[in-house]
């Protein structure tokens, strides 16, 4: 199945990926390739170094052995690439991590402003088109404390997004939420991924796999132990540990 | 729609407020009585000591009836506990100083004036040379007066602000050192706040004023004011790296990585995004350290510069006035707590201002 979406070139390639927490083996070998457009998302029983891997990919944690290659700029000490590759890669949280001191316009310019070097005018433009995508313009204003949970995690995904990356990584984007506010941020995400955002989510959200992503790849203790389509993913998990782990999530 | 249930009425007569507050049980009730006979007791003649029988106006110690304060001791020296030893007829100098710096500072607090960037960069680089000419002369036609002769609450003053003007930078930028991963910093830092709080400030005080001028080359020497200035500074923005240190700890690490993630470098991360927050968190250790350096002013006594309480105990001791010391204490004391009490209170207005309500 050819998907149009999809592009030619490799955006994301990781080979043999090793990383360790003092003797604890985080991340065994991996390998991975994401093509331009392509829309991942990753699952796996906590503790398998699925969010570590993302974590990786623009360097809020470094990799001891293995290459990891993003855009054709391989991710080193160097400095330069690092910032290269941050300005190019947008990052979601679990816990929103929005700067309290600053309203969410503020939130939104910081980067632009500082980073790209944009005016105040265009910057406050960009921030309003994106918080208008996540349906919260009205909220410019407020600081972040004064929102829902729900409407914060939104405004994390407009924040990134002003940034103009090619590729946006969610980490675990609503396990902190309330179950009412968990449609509203995935709604935001199904939107991004239809207008062509390379896009690797960490989620248990398996509704949202099956929608959306291209590809399901599942992790255990470091290592990624299956990836496929979603339709055979879910209907014919190969691994025991998949099957296992499927079980126990789609139970709940 | 459920209709809203009201809280119940607090209650604001004074009889049941006396029941439920100071009347609840035989304990409370024996607590209450007995402090009300303290009261009773002592405050009227303190009161009459301070007010009512206190000798208010006169020239001399003849004027002093004995029977309360005798106010008249700080009237007649309140030149001296102002200025020092600064020559009467310069003494504008001095008062056209320091409304210069209210006719500055005032503006920073009024929400609709421009601008307040530039006001800022005039406060810290032009008025200090404004108010150094101003307060030393030598040049452009004022007459020099030596640090020798500054003195009294001025001279607290001068050495207050400009220890808390600078304690502030320099312990930010000793608290950013010490969390540095660069490790020649980081020890460079941990060592200079570790040995500035190990040393008592008097020692340090000493140092600056007997030592240093050893290490210096020959014909090179500091004014004692500044080095006196320098220690003290020096000193307490130790203090103050560990405060605003505590403040960087309580950032929780999503705030560094989010920083991070957007791509701000190490300085934009710090200053837009880490340092507003922590040293929001820690105003009252801030204002703490603050109140702390304005009340150690008064141990360069030590090294024989007379700022507020070292004029004062220099007067206690003048013949002609022997035995006002009550009355001399308490004139110093509450000079020093309507200053310190008043970076208190502003410091709880600030952190009202800059609560944006956030976790």
């Amino acid at each position: 199945m050819t998907k149009s979406h999809i592009k030619d070139e490799i955006e994301i390639e990781l080979k043999n990926v090793n990383k360790w927490y003092d003797d604890f083996h985080v991340l065994r070998d991996i390998n991975l390739q994401v093509r331009k457009g392509e829309r991942i998302v990753i699952c796996g029983p906590s503790g398998s170094g699925k969010s570590t891997m993302i974590r990786c990919l623009n360097r809020l944690e470094a990799h001891q052995e293995g290459d990891i290659t993003i855009e054709g700029t391989p991710l080193t000490n160097d400095v330069r690439n690092i910032d290269a590759i941050r300005k190019d890669v947008g990052m979601v949280f679990q816990h929103f991590n929005l700067f309290p001191h600053l309203t969410v316009l503020d939130n939104c310019c910081l980067a632009p402003q500082w980073v790209k070097k944009q005016p105040r005018k265009e910057a406050e433009a960009t921030a309003m088109k994106f918080l208008d995508r996540v349906k919260i313009p009205d909220q410019a204003l407020k600081y972040p404390g004064q929102l829902s949970g729900g409407q914060q995690q939104r405004v994390a995904i407009a924040r990134s997004l002003c940034m103009n990356p090619n590729i946006m990584l969610f980490d675990e984007p609503t396990s902190a939420l309330d179950p009412e506010m968990i449609k509203e941020v995935l709604d935001v995400m199904v939107e991004l991924a239809d207008e062509g955002m390379t896009m690797l989510c960490v989620t248990h959200e398996m509704g949202f796999a099956k929608r959306v992503a291209d590809r399901v790849i599942f992790m255990d203790a470091g290592e990624i132990i299956e990836e496929n389509n979603p339709h055979d993913f879910f209907d014919n998990p190969q691994s025991e540990r998949t099957q296992l782990f499927l079980s126990q999530i789609l139970h709940n | 729609m459920l209709e809203p249930i009201h809280s119940p009425p607090f209650t604001k007569h004074p009889v049941k407020w006396a029941q439920i507050n100071l009347f609840s049980n035989w304990f409370n009730s024996l607590v209450t009585l007995l402090v009300l006979y303290a009261l009773v007791t002592y405050v009227p003649g303190i009161l009459d000591w301070i007010f009512f029988s206190a000798d208010w106006s006169g020239q001399t110690k003849a004027d002093c009836s004995g029977e309360g304060a005798c106010w008249v001791f700080i009237d007649a020296r309140m030149n001296q506990f102002l200025y020092g030893f600064y020559p009467d007829d310069e003494q504008w100098r001095v008062n056209l100083a320091f409304i210069l710096l209210l006719a500055l500072v005032i503006p920073l607090f009024i929400e609709k004036v421009p601008r307040k960037g530039w006001l800022i960069a005039f406060l810290l680089i032009g008025y200090p040379i404004i108010a150094t000419w101003l307060f030393q002369g030598n040049i452009f036609g004022l007459s020099q007066v030596d640090t020798e002769q500054w003195g009294g609450l001025m001279l607290t003053l001068v050495i207050a602000t400009v220890g808390i003007i600078a304690s502030l930078p320099i312990g930010i930028i000793l608290a950013l050192g010490r969390r540095s991963e660069m490790p020649i910093i980081r020890w460079i830092c941990v060592t200079f706040i570790e040995v500035m709080r190990g040393i008592p400030l008097i020692t340090i005080l000493f140092m600056a004023s007997v030592m240093l001028p050893l290490f210096m080359p020959e014909g090179v020497s500091f004014d004692k004011l500044v080095r006196a200035m320098i220690g003290i500074t020096l000193f307490q923005s130790a203090y103050m790296a560990e405060v605003i240190r505590g403040g960087l700890q309580a950032i929780p690490k999503g705030q560094y990585e989010a920083a991070d993630a957007l791509g701000l470098n190490y300085f934009q991360k710090m200053f837009l995004v880490i340092l507003p927050q922590a040293l929001k968190l820690v105003i009252p250790g801030i204002v703490n350290t603050f109140i702390a350096l304005f009340k150690d002013t008064s141990l360069i006594l030590i090294i024989g510069l007379f700022e507020l309480s070292g004029i004062m105990k220099a007067a206690l001791n003048d013949p002609e006035w022997l035995g006002f010391a009550t009355e001399g204490y308490l004139f110093a004391a509450l000079i020093y707590w309507m200053f310190c009490f008043s970076m208190s209170r502003y410091s709880q207005h600030i952190e009202q201002k800059l609560n944006t309500g956030h976790r």
